[in-house]
């Protein structure tokens, strides 16, 4: 359950990038968020709608992209979809890939109601 | 309406205190490892027959990381090596700040290896970067032989599995080569250790050879 620290890294996130950009109310966040980070996107949202409400940030949607994992074949170099969590090459069978999407726990965008202006 | 392009890492606060830490650790020349598991799996206890094993050979220190108590840092004090307990009050991970408060109790001049006993979640210490050289995870055979599959980011990020309590496998559900092949599968990379801590001079438990690898990897750092 790190889900709530996560909600409060990405309201700080938020926060910092308010203060350059006006302020208007923040009408959704959108987060990436892939296979392998750990990271439950219902629970997600539960927290971040509780540590939100009665703040500036209250009505604010958190919008989860999910990411599948993708792995790069050192060997063959083919880049593909880890299915099934095996960890293995599905062209030529090689365990020596590297995963390059699916660690993904990022802040994406925020989307701004310039019309709706807020004290943040 | 309009939009912010922000694209930034929700740990990146975090990733930067690790580096701080990492850095920290290099110019000490110390070598730092970070014991995760689910709770109850052993770590403490393979922390006291590791610490016995290496003691007199080189200079370990503890950072000892739980939600409540200082029951595990008076455990390894025993063993005359400097601890800090960190008690996270709730927390369930171990983040890189916390660690750094931690090791500005220790005087890391002459320390060679430090253990960062995390708190007991097969989950979120995986995604927090402490700062180590590698993750080292453990898993019991009173878990079952599943664990790799079902929790896939720690063991795909840890280094090492050591698979404690091997004693009981005649008395549990849990079939060792099945246990490999499912951490195998999710990490082929991983370096395998058996062992069971129930003996105090750790022969013939793995302990003997697990920390002797430990101690080739820390002079070898």
């Amino acid at each position: 359950m790190h889900e709530l620290s996560i909600a409060e890294s990405i309201v700080d996130i938020v926060r910092e990038n308010l203060a350059a950009n006006g302020s208007g109310a923040v009408k959704s966040v959108r987060v990436r968020v892939g296979e392998l980070a750990g990271v439950v996107p219902d629970s997600l949202d539960f927290c971040f709608i509780a540590i939100t409400n009665g703040t500036p940030l209250e009505g604010a949607k958190l919008e989860i992209e999910k990411t599948n994992i993708v792995a790069h074949c050192q060997d063959c170099g083919v880049d593909s979809k880890v299915e099934g969590l095996v960890f293995q090459c599905p062209v030529c069978t090689s365990t020596n890939i590297q995963v390059v999407s699916g660690n993904e726990l990022q802040v994406v965008e925020i989307e701004i109601d310039d019309e709706k202006i807020i004290d943040h | 309406m309009s939009v912010v392009t922000i694209e930034r890492k929700v740990l990146q606060k975090n990733d930067e205190l690790a580096q701080q830490n990492r850095s920290l650790f290099a110019q000490n020349g110390v070598f730092v490892i970070n014991l995760v598991s689910s709770p109850g799996s052993g770590k403490t206890s393979l922390l006291e027959r590791t610490l016995d094993h290496l003691n007199g050979k080189i200079n370990v220190a503890v950072v000892e990381g739980d939600v409540q108590t200082d029951l595990d840092a008076q455990r390894v004090a025993k063993f005359g090596v400097p601890v800090v307990q960190i008690v996270t009050n709730g927390a369930c991970h171990l983040e890189a700040k916390l660690v750094q408060d931690a090791i500005a109790n220790i005087d890391l001049k002459g320390v060679e290896l430090l253990v960062i006993e995390n708190v007991g979640n097969l989950v979120c210490p995986a995604g927090y970067d402490l700062g180590e050289a590698m993750k080292v995870v453990i898993a019991s055979t009173t878990e079952g032989d599943d664990k790799p599959l079902k929790y896939p980011a720690m063991f795909r990020n840890a280094s090492v599995l050591i698979i404690n309590k091997i004693d009981l496998v005649p008395y549990v559900n849990c079939n060792l080569e099945v246990l490999k092949k499912n951490a195998f599968q999710i990490n082929p990379n991983l370096t395998v250790f058996e062992t069971s801590c129930t003996i105090p001079t750790g022969v013939g438990t793995g302990i003997v050879e697990w920390s002797n690898w430990l101690l080739n990897k820390t002079r070898n750092s």
